[in-house]
């Protein structure tokens, strides 16, 4: 008796956990576990989108082995995740521990700084696109006011050479996410371990290091792997400075990028699902890395 | 106060306010841009605010006023051929003709408003506006329908299986968009929804696995004898889900809302790839092509994007709260 009502229940929970979660079932098998397994069959295929696929075997993946361009939009998406995502955690850091010194008008700095990272992408880049002009743009006007010679002046999106480190310097204007998240873990970093520290004569320099680091590191370990992922599918930005084109000569045509022009632009399907999944298996292993080392840098405090 | 983080305070301010006029330039300069007038943009050195040309009424027509090398005022009458110029003195005197590099315009403040009506006409705005609304709308409507009937499967019902899609869910996070793009897409040819925007819509119907990660935390923290207590009264779980867990998640449910309505709004791969016909652009879709063929024209497009950003800014400044604290919650938690 009692073992039946409790199957009853059972099955009336099994039930309606399956109608809740209906969706998501949906979901996952429409547009995450069917497309994956498709996306895997296509890269081995010939797919123009109009056509149906034909199997080619490794010959996608053996024709980007050999792409000049694939290498290219490697490193250039590389270069840029090196850049960006280190100076984007310390200027982020940076902002944090400003703003956590208990100062006047704080609230207000703390707007400032992170107003631009809401700023819709498209409309971010039309507006760096502007300030980054080689000739008239404000950066390069403060640059001249500040007297600097000529052959020093970069020309930014106009040069191959300065481009990437164009879109490294609009990135960091956007790091504001990253700056709430370090300020809401600078809360939680003892005030009485610091007090202690300095009653023992440690200086600021000692404390940050051993206290403050240390207790921020998680925080700084998740923007860091969240940086990483997001810098190898840098596209829209890059997308939208360059008209869809990469350039000048190739020089912002990322991986995202080439990829995406791959699939819309020239209509090889397979192509671009071999790159795709290079790009999840390079992403993969590199988080993968992060977390394995992760515990000789990560302190996970009190927390268990 | 305690001086915790070991700055002295005068650095501090310095760098502050260093800092925070290097954020907010940008901002300043976008306005102004697109509050100049073409002939005033492209220029060294740059108008710090928006200078418009002087000009005055000479032979029926609007002049533009422009100052001799001895310092005098005249009227920019007509540009010639190589580089000249025909001006009449505005004390009145003959029409000259001189070397069009030695006049110097003659300007004053003022904003030039133009750039705003006729890039908004350009684009065309309202229409683009009224796309990205729909589009935005039903995907909040959506996400947040689904997500926290998800949430609330995966949290308050005890049912076999719940943790092993708890776990496959969790582990799709790490997939990235690229991987599914070019089949997901083949399945909208496929249902002839291509050119639509229910290809930018749907999917939010079906879970974002985030979101649904976001709320079940949330819904966790809902003590359990608030939903004994509606069973009680007769409620099934559908009831306590609308009736008790709803009502009381509002707060996550709000920055689930405007999460997603900044991210439907700032979409550009999505309307990117599905959306081919001009009069179903969205804002940042159309802002982007709109720069793919006037890239020069700087004054308009700055205008268009303040448009474009300045109700994303207010909405901020609307729900800092809400912002604030999903920001701090998805750092943390995520």
């Amino acid at each position: 008796m009692q073992k039946s009502k409790a199957n009853a229940t059972d099955r009336r929970n099994l039930r309606n956990g399956l109608l809740f979660c209906s969706p998501l079932l949906v979901g996952l098998v429409g547009l995450t576990l069917y497309p994956v397994l498709a996306s895997l069959y296509y890269s081995f295929c010939n797919y123009p989108m109009l056509k149906p696929p034909v199997w080619v075997g490794l010959a996608n993946y053996k024709t980007l082995f050999a792409d000049p361009v694939f290498y290219k939009s490697l490193a250039n998406t590389a270069y840029y995740a090196a850049l960006a995502t280190p100076l984007g955690i310390i200027t982020a850091f940076l902002l944090a521990l400003l703003l956590n010194q208990k100062v006047k008008g704080m609230a207000v700095f703390r707007t400032m700084f992170f107003v631009p990272s809401i700023v819709p992408m498209v409309a971010g880049s039309v507006l760096w696109l502007w300030l980054l002009n080689a000739d008239y743009g404000l950066i390069n006007t403060i640059l001249r006011a500040m007297h600097l010679p000529s052959a020093l002046i970069p020309g930014w999106m106009a040069d191959p050479k300065w481009s990437k480190p164009a879109l490294v310097l609009m990135s960091v204007w956007g790091v504001g996410g990253w700056m709430l998240i370090y300020l809401a873990g600078l809360q939680d970093v003892p005030v009485d371990l610091h007090e202690a520290a300095e009653i023992d004569g440690a200086s600021a320099w000692q404390r940050m290091v051993h206290i403050t680091i240390p207790f921020m590191s998680p925080h700084l370990f998740f923007t860091l792997v969240m940086g990483f992922i997001g810098a190898a599918q840098y596209f829209t930005q890059a997308f939208v400075m360059t008209n869809g084109k990469g350039g000048p000569v190739d020089s912002t045509r990322f991986f995202s990028l080439y990829l995406f022009q791959n699939a819309f632009m020239y209509w090889k399907m397979g192509y671009a699902c071999a790159m795709a999944w290079i790009l999840f298996v390079v992403i993969l292993l590199f988080t993968l890395l992060l977390f394995k080392t992760s515990a000789r840098y990560v302190y996970y405090g009190g927390e268990k | 106060m305690k001086n915790r983080g070991g700055f002295p305070r005068v650095i501090t301010y310095i760098a502050l306010v260093v800092l925070g006029t290097a954020f907010t330039l940008p901002f300043f300069w976008l306005l102004s841009t697109s509050l100049k007038p073409d002939s005033r943009i492209q220029q060294w050195p740059p108008d710090i605010i928006p200078m418009l040309p002087v000009k005055v009424k000479l032979d029926g027509r609007q002049r533009e006023v422009r100052l001799t090398p001895d310092g005098a005022k005249v009227a920019l009458m007509e540009r010639l051929e190589g580089g000249k110029a025909s001006i009449k003195p505005l004390d009145g005197g003959k029409t000259k003709i001189v070397d069009g590099d030695q006049l110097k315009p003659v300007i004053r403040p003022g904003f030039q408003w133009s750039n705003y009506t006729r890039g908004l006409v350009f684009i065309p705005f309202f229409q683009q506006l009224r796309n990205t609304l729909i589009i935005s709308i039903f995907t909040v409507i959506g996400t947040i329908l689904s997500c926290s009937l998800v949430a609330y499967g995966l949290s308050k019902i005890d049912w076999k299986g719940r943790n092993v899609l708890f776990v496959v869910m969790l582990s799709t996070m790490m997939l990235p968009a690229q991987v599914t793009m070019i089949p997901v897409f083949a399945i909208f040819v496929k249902l002839g929804w291509v050119d639509t925007f229910l290809p930018l819509i749907v999917p939010s119907f079906l879970g974002t696995p985030f979101f649904i990660f976001l709320l079940r935390q949330f819904f966790l923290g809902i003590p359990k004898e608030l939903s004994e207590a509606a069973k009680l009264d007769g409620c099934g779980e559908f009831g306590i889900y609308r009736r008790v867990i709803m009502p009381l998640s509002k707060p996550a449910l709000a920055t689930v809302g405007l999460f997603t309505f900044m991210a439907a709004w700032n979409d550009f791969m999505g309307p990117l790839i599905y959306l081919l016909d001009e009069s179903k652009y969205t804002l940042s879709l159309g802002l982007a092509m709109f720069t793919g063929q006037y890239g020069n024209e700087y004054g308009m497009l700055m205008a268009v994007s303040a448009v474009v950003t300045i109700p994303i800014i207010v909405l901020f400044f609307f729900t800092q709260r809400t912002f604030i604290q999903g920001m701090t919650m998805s750092g943390i938690k995520g």
